[in-house]
Formats: C-alpha cells, sequence, structure tokens
C-alpha cells in the first residue's frame, strides 16, 4: 500500500512550480492582472504546452502522454501554488475528458490529436448544466443552438468550446462560428479568465454519446472539481508558507510575531486543515482513475470541503501579516482571489454538497 | 426592561419621520473620497455631502450636543434621540452624516481635550465635511506595537519639526489635515514620550504615496517627514501625554468600525438579492441551504443590535456592568459583517465573483469589495488577535503573556 504522489508526479509537479517561479514572478503576474500583457501570458502558456500540458491525460493513440488524473492533479496543484495565468483546467483536463467519454471515435480522433498536438484550444461551460443563473441556458435544435452560457472557462484564445443543455447534453462550437459572441467578464481572479458566450443558429457538433446517458457530463464534471481543489490546495499552502515565513521575521512587542500563541495558532490551524485536503483530493482522484464506486461522492466533496478550507485559509493568513497582507504590496490577495474564485466554479459548496447528498440517495 | 423611550420621544420620532420623507431619495452631486461612504441614487434632492452635513446639524439630526460656537447644534446630549435619528434614517435609507477618522476620532478628542482655539479652528469645517483628517498613528515597525513609534519630533525655534514615516494612513491623499502620534521625548519610557501633533498636510517635506490594497482601491498611504514645520501651537494635550490623548479617540474608532445599523441594512439589502436572484429558476430565498445560512447570520445580526440596545441602556443606566459587553464590539462587529458579506458572495456563486466594471454585476460589486475590505477592518484598528487578549486580560483578568526575551 502507498498513498501519495509517485516520484515522477512531484517531479513532474517541481517543474511546473519552478517553471512559474522562473517565468510568472509576482511582478508578471501583476502586469497581466492589469491587462496588458497578453504576450508573457502567451509566453507563460507555451512553457507549460512545452513541458506537456496539453496532452497529459490524451491517449498515447492520440498522440497524448496517457497519464492519469492523479497526475493531473498533481499539475494543478502546482499551478494552483504558482497562480499560473493560464488555461488548464477546462481546455486540458475537462475538454479532453469530455471528448474521450462523450465522442465517437471519429470525433476523438479528430479532436484530441488536435488538442495533444496543440492545432485547437477549448474552453468550456457548463455552467448551464451545473446551477444556471440569471436567465442563462442553451436550447438545441436539429444541429444548431441558441442561448448564452455563462462563466466559461479558459476562453482565452479558444478555438473550439464545449457547453451544454441543462439535461446534459455537450456539443462543441467553433469560435469562428458566425452565430457566436463571446463577451468578457471581470471577476476578482485576474489570473485567469471568464466569458459569456451568446450563440445565434451556432453550428454545433454535438458529442454523441452524451444525449442519452450523463455519464460523460459527470466524468468533466467531476474532473474539473478534483482539479480545482487541488488548485486550491496548491495556493492555500503558499499562503500559510508566506505566513509562517512572516511570522519568523516580523517583530513586535520586542520579539517575533510568531512567538505569540494566537499567531502560532493561526498557523497551526491552517495547517491542520489544510493537511487532509491533499489526501481528500488525491484520493478522490485515485478514485476518479479506478472508476470506484464512490468516485462521484469523492469528487463533489473534495471540491466543496477544499472550498470551505481555502476560505479559511486565505482569511487567516492575511490576518497574520497584519496591514502588509491587506495590500499589494505582498501580493498576497492574488491566491485569496483564486482560491475565492475557484470555490464558487463549477458548483459553489453547498451545491455540490447537495449533489453529493443525491449521489448517495440521500 | 422597558423599551418604550418614553411619550417626550414620540413627537421627535414623528419629526424625524417627517423629515425624512421630505429627503427620501436624496442624491449626491459629488462622488465620495472615502470607502463606504453611503452612495444613494434614487432621484429626489440632490445635494452635495457638504450640504447635507449642514442641513442635518441644522435640524440637529448630526453633531446634536457639540456647542453653536463650533458649528454643533447646540442640543443637549440625548442618545435616545441619537438612536431615534440612526433607526428611521436606516428604516428611510436616507444617508447618514458623513463618516472618517475627522469626526469620528478628531471631534471628541478637542471637544474633551483640544484648547479653545483648536476647537474653534477645526471642528466647525470638518463637521461640514469640508476639511478631511487622517490618522498617522500606524509606522513600518509599529502596527499592534503601536507605542513603539519612531517619527521623531523636536521642538525647536518654537516650531515643532517632524521626521519620519507612517503607513497605512487612511485617505491621506485627500485630506487637509492629519492627528499624528509623535515621539517628542525620546528620554522618556515608550508609552511617555509620545505627542499628539495636528500636522496641516500641505505643510513643505510631506510626502504621500498611496498604497493600493486588496480591493485595487488605494485605500491608504505611505507618509513620508522631512523636516516637516509646524507652530508649538499644535499640539493637543501636554507634551508626553499623546499616548492618552490617543487612546481617548481609539474607543471612539473602535465603536464605529462596526455600526449594528449599517449591518442591518446589509442584512436586509442579501434578503432583497435571495428574492431575485435564482437558481435553474429557483428563488435563493426557497432554497433550504441558503435560506437557513441566512438565517443563521440574521440571529447574529439582531443580536449584534440588540447589544447595541443594551450598551446603548449602560449610558443612560450607569450601575449597568457592560464592561466586556462593550469591549467585544469590534471584535464581533467586523467578523460578522465580513461574515455577511461572504455570505452574499456565496449565495450568488459565479455571479458573486464579478467585479469592477464586469456584465451581470451585481450591488456594483459590493459584496466583494466589502468582503476583503472587512478583512481590512479585522486587521486595522487592533487585530482581531488583539481584541481577544484585551477581553481576555482586561476583562476576564486572565494573567498576561510572559514576556519572551531574545526572540
Ligand atoms: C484597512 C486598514 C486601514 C488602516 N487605517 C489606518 C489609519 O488610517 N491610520 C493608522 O495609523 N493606521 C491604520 N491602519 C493600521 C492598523 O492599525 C494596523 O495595521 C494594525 O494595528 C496592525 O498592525 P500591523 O499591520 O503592523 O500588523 P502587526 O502588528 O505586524 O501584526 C501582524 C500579526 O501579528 C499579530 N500580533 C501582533 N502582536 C500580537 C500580540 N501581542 N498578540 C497576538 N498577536 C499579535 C496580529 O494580530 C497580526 O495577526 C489601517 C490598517 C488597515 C488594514
Amino acid at each position: 500500500m502507498y498513498f501519495g504522489l509517485s516520484e515522477e508526479q512531484v517531479f513532474f509537479q517541481d517543474n511546473v512550480k519552478k517553471f512559474l517561479e522562473d517565468q510568472a514572478s509576482l511582478d508578471v503576474i501583476r502586469k497581466i492582472a492589469s491587462g496588458d500583457s497578453d504576450e508573457l501570458q502567451k509566453e507563460i502558456h507555451q512553457g507549460l504546452i512545452n513541458l506537456g500540458l496539453n496532452a497529459l491525460l490524451i491517449p498515447e493513440e492520440y498522440g497524448g502522454l496517457g497519464l492519469d488524473l492523479l497526475f493531473a492533479a498533481a499539475v494543478s496543484e502546482g499551478l494552483g501554488s504558482g497562480i499560473a495565468p493560464i488555461s488548464y483546467i477546462g481546455s486540458y483536463i475537462m475538454a479532453p475528458i469530455a471528448i474521450m467519454h462523450g465522442g465517437s471515435n471519429e470525433q476523438k480522433e479528430n479532436y484530441l490529436n488536435k488538442i495533444s498536438s496543440n492545432k485547437i484550444k477549448f474552453g468550456v461551460g457548463l455552467s448551464e448544466y451545473i446551477a444556471a443563473r440569471d436567465d442563462s441556458g442553451l436550447e438545441v435544435s436539429k444541429n444548431k443552438v441558441n442561448g448564452k452560457a455563462l462563466f466559461v472557462i479558459d476562453g482565452e484564445n479558444a478555438t473550439h468550446f464545449i457547453l451544454s443543455t441543462k439535461s446534459g447534453g455537450m456539443f462543441i462550437v467553433e469560435s469562428n462560428d458566425p452565430g457566436i459572441e463571446l463577451i468578457k467578464l471581470t471577476s476578482i481572479d485576474k489570473t485567469r479568465s471568464y466569458y459569456e458566450i451568446i450563440l445565434q443558429d451556432a453550428k454545433i457538433d454535438l458529442l454523441e454519446k452524451t444525449t442519452s446517458s450523463h455519464e460523460a457530463i459527470n466524468k468533466t464534471v467531476d474532473a474539473g472539481r478534483i482539479m480545482l481543489a487541488a488548485d486550491t490546495v496548491g495556493a492555500s499552502q503558499v499562503m500559510i508558507n508566506k505566513s509562517v515565513e512572516y511570522a519568523k521575521e516580523r517583530k513586535q512587542f520586542g520579539r517575533v510575531i510568531g512567538s505569540f500563541q494566537a499567531v502560532k495558532h493561526m498557523c497551526a490551524e491552517m495547517a491542520a486543515e489544510l493537511e487532509p485536503c491533499y489526501s481528500i483530493v488525491w484520493h478522490a482522484a485515485h478514485c476518479f482513475d479506478s472508476t470506484t464506486e464512490e468516485a462521484r461522492l469523492m469528487a463533489c466533496q473534495s471540491k466543496s470541503h477544499v472550498s470551505e478550507v481555502g476560505k479559511m485559509v486565505s482569511k487567516k493568513a492575511t490576518e497574520v501579516h497584519g496591514g502588509m497582507g491587506f495590500t499589494d504590496l505582498l501580493g498576497l490577495h492574488y491566491w485569496f482571489k483564486r482560491i475565492g474564485m475557484n470555490r464558487q466554479l463549477l458548483g459553489s459548496p453547498e451545491l455540490v454538497r447537495d449533489e453529493a447528498g443525491k449521489i448517495q440517495g440521500f | 426592561m422597558d423599551l418604550d423611550y418614553g411619550t417626550k420621544y414620540e413627537k421627535y420620532t414623528k419629526d424625524v419621520q417627517s423629515f425624512c420623507k421630505k429627503y427620501k431619495g436624496v442624491q449626491f452631486s459629488d462622488t465620495p473620497k472615502v470607502p463606504l461612504a453611503s452612495n444613494n441614487k434614487s432621484g429626489g434632492h440632490t445635494v452635495t455631502r457638504s450640504e447635507w452635513q449642514k442641513i442635518l446639524i441644522e435640524n440637529g439630526y448630526f453633531a446634536r450636543s457639540v456647542p453653536k460656537e463650533y458649528g454643533g447644534y447646540g442640543g443637549d446630549s440625548d442618545i435616545i434621540k441619537s438612536r431615534i435619528i440612526a433607526t428611521e434614517f436606516s428604516n428611510a435609507r436616507i444617508p447618514g452624516p458623513m463618516a472618517g477618522q475627522g469626526i469620528d476620532m478628531l471631534v471628541p478628542t478637542l471637544l474633551e481635550l483640544g484648547t479653545e482655539e483648536q476647537k474653534s479652528m477645526y471642528i466647525k469645517p470638518t463637521l461640514h465635511g469640508e476639511m478631511i483628517w487622517c490618522q498617522g498613528y500606524s509606522e513600518p515597525n509599529a502596527g499592534s506595537d503601536l507605542a513603539s513609534l519612531q517619527t521623531k519630533g523636536e521642538l525647536i525655534d518654537g516650531n515643532w519639526v517632524i521626521n519620519g514615516q507612517k503607513i497605512w494612513t487612511s485617505t491621506a491623499q485627500y485630506s487637509q489635515m492629519m492627528f499624528c502620534l509623535v515621539r517628542t521625548e525620546p528620554e522618556a519610557s515608550k508609552h511617555a514620550g509620545i505627542s499628539y501633533l495636528l500636522i496641516p498636510m500641505d505643510t513643505p517635506g510631506i510626502e504621500i504615496r498611496p498604497l493600493v490594497d486588496m480591493t485595487l482601491h488605494a485605500g491608504f498611504n505611505e507618509v513620508f517627514f522631512t523636516d516637516v514645520t509646524i507652530p508649538e501651537a499644535n499640539i493637543v494635550g501636554k507634551r508626553g501625554e499623546g499616548w492618552a490623548v490617543a487612546n481617548a479617540t481609539l474607543g471612539h474608532e473602535r465603536g464605529s468600525l462596526a455600526n449594528p445599523n449599517a449591518t442591518m441594512n446589509r442584512l436586509n439589502q442579501l434578503i432583497n438579492r435571495m428574492k431575485k436572484e435564482t437558481i435553474d429558476g429557483k428563488k435563493l430565498i426557497e432554497i433550504p441551504v441558503y435560506r437557513d445560512r441566512l438565517l443563521k447570520i440574521q440571529g447574529k445580526v439582531i443580536a449584534f443590535q440588540s447589544h447595541s440596545l443594551r450598551v446603548l441602556s449602560s449610558k443612560l443606566n450607569p450601575g449597568q456592568d457592560v464592561k466586556i459587553a462593550k469591549m467585544i464590539q469590534k471584535l464581533v462587529g467586523t467578523e460578522l459583517r465580513h461574515e455577511l458579506e461572504g455570505l452574499g458572495i456565496d449565495i450568488m456563486g459565479e455571479l458573486g465573483t464579478l467585479y469592477e466594471d464586469s456584465p451581470y454585476l451585481r450591488d456594483g460589486g459590493s459584496w466583494q469589495f466589502t468582503y476583503m475590505y472587512f478583512l481590512g477592518l479585522i486587521i486595522g484598528g487592533g487585530t482581531s488577535q488583539i481584541q481577544k487578549n484585551i477581553i481576555s486580560e482586561r476583562g476576564l483578568g486572565l494573567p498576561r503573556e510572559p514576556k519572551v526575551q531574545g526572540v
């Protein structure tokens, strides 16, 4: 029995972290966040593609690396720790899974090869399936779609989108379709982008196996949720590390603040809550890979539980830093906001817990 | 228990109500400089913020007990009336008076400890919103341990000459004046060497560098002093008494950071939002998990408001013991408001993450802004941890933490 990441997984994760430390310093993140640095963002994206990020999950027969979701989770953790300003969860995890589980052989042949060779890139919008807000929703008839999708992720430079109807049918639209309009949304999280998509008689390529079964869309959402949880774990760990470092250096009342029990306890509570989050995320990814019965429950609970812990960590870590934590000087808020965003994506905690209940027949 | 204010307040309540009716929907023609200043937008009268201050003072709805010669209403100090005003304004959604460190902290300090000249010079323009103040207390190495501040003031030829640096100075960039703590007696012990000075912000030698905070606004600043020279008379209290003077006002600040009426208004706004927002067409207010979270926090908000009544009552009934009840207000009030704002985000899910000028933005993005802003207030004005130290040591009488040497 061995519970943990493999050597290769740790090695790859370290490479991702190191790459981001070198290429996506806080100064770079600030520039990207202020919106005038598309080039820098593209370079970082390309660098991670060179590491193989786009091909992780795609089977070798389609030119991919054929790795499993636990591997992808290890990477997501790394990306969260470096608040990577790039597409990942939608483009390279959810989209391939949707196609692998929902697509016909022809569709797999067509799309997966192109994702692994970086010829196409997907944005993903399944909010209408999970919880439609405002008056969003998509209607499919024949091979056309009408309506609007909100909070589409990884839409930056996407050539295609995977969207869904309320009833869980997933389909692909091309971003150069004359019937598609993209509207950028501004969220607190400036490290990644979010879109509204309005569709008017846009042509669709329906993922064939998704009309009769929810299996593919559930797999896609589960994977996305595990990835978000892993991202939050990575980001939370950085907030804790920064707090501990700061508490060892900052002096008040003639002593380092880390010598006050109040500060020590904040740090210990954060660590105590976060440690099991690694475990649940890895375990959930493992269940996903081995398609055990509890896979769906684990995916839901990892997302909702880690979201709660992330919220606590992001608050306490800010508090440990005092006024400094509230400023842009240390940039701590980029992690705070990333964690805050992850919490709401693909279902906020209450909604995901509700789903966890239904999965168990409660 | 007797919650009736008595018949003598019935007419007063009616008067306040008719004022509120008259000014229903009053709007400001100038934009707020201070974060969280109320920004009412619903038609009706249009006034500048300063005009509004004057209208409120004329009617005795603000600066009630401040003497007329200093620009106040010159009435008796009647906390029941103040309470009625606050409640009626809040019910009618009429903007209250301006807040800010000048009004909340400096004015009470000057009334208590200022010279005649200081009172007549500063109070009136401050109440009228024409003189904005900032609080120059914290320094890079003096936050929670404020008394270790090092900004130096020397008396040279009848002037104070100030050198050093302040940080986290809210609104310094818009302020005409700063009330500032400065070390003037380097020989004296930590607390006994500090003086409380009033510094015009246009004095040569002051440099202000705005600091962007997590809300992405520059809410506060670094302020640098190089040979800043001000008259000797700009001191409140005596030399070396600044710590006591400042403590007189820290109490005012802590009371004003978490206003229970504002929290109740925000709760009501949340309820309205939940009646409108839907998930898959179903109203949030009807979804049991959200409903329970709302009602749970409503309990806390009501408790906090009731609590403020009890603290108020202690001012009328001097025998009432509210020692700890008062000490917890900053801690509980700021934590509660932060939690409430977080719920506003959670119920809206992804919509709740939208910010700045995004399409689909709800309530101007104020749930995110205030969620972060109140995390700032949990830290500012004495952190939650410091509040807990105060409650346990001064309130509950627990022993102080032993001094640790050499860490
Ligand atoms: C939004 C905002 C507005 C502000 N506005 C102003 C202003 O207008 N004017 C002004 O002068 N200042 C202002 N401040 C500064 C504020 O008063 C300080 O930030 C606050 O007192 C904390 O000091 P610090 O930032 O140096 O943190 P530190 O004192 O360094 O604290 C860091 C951490 O150590 C903990 N800690 C420190 N000492 C102890 C102890 N003895 N026991 C247990 N834990 C301890 C703290 O709780 C905190 O978690 C503002 C701050 C904020 C966030």
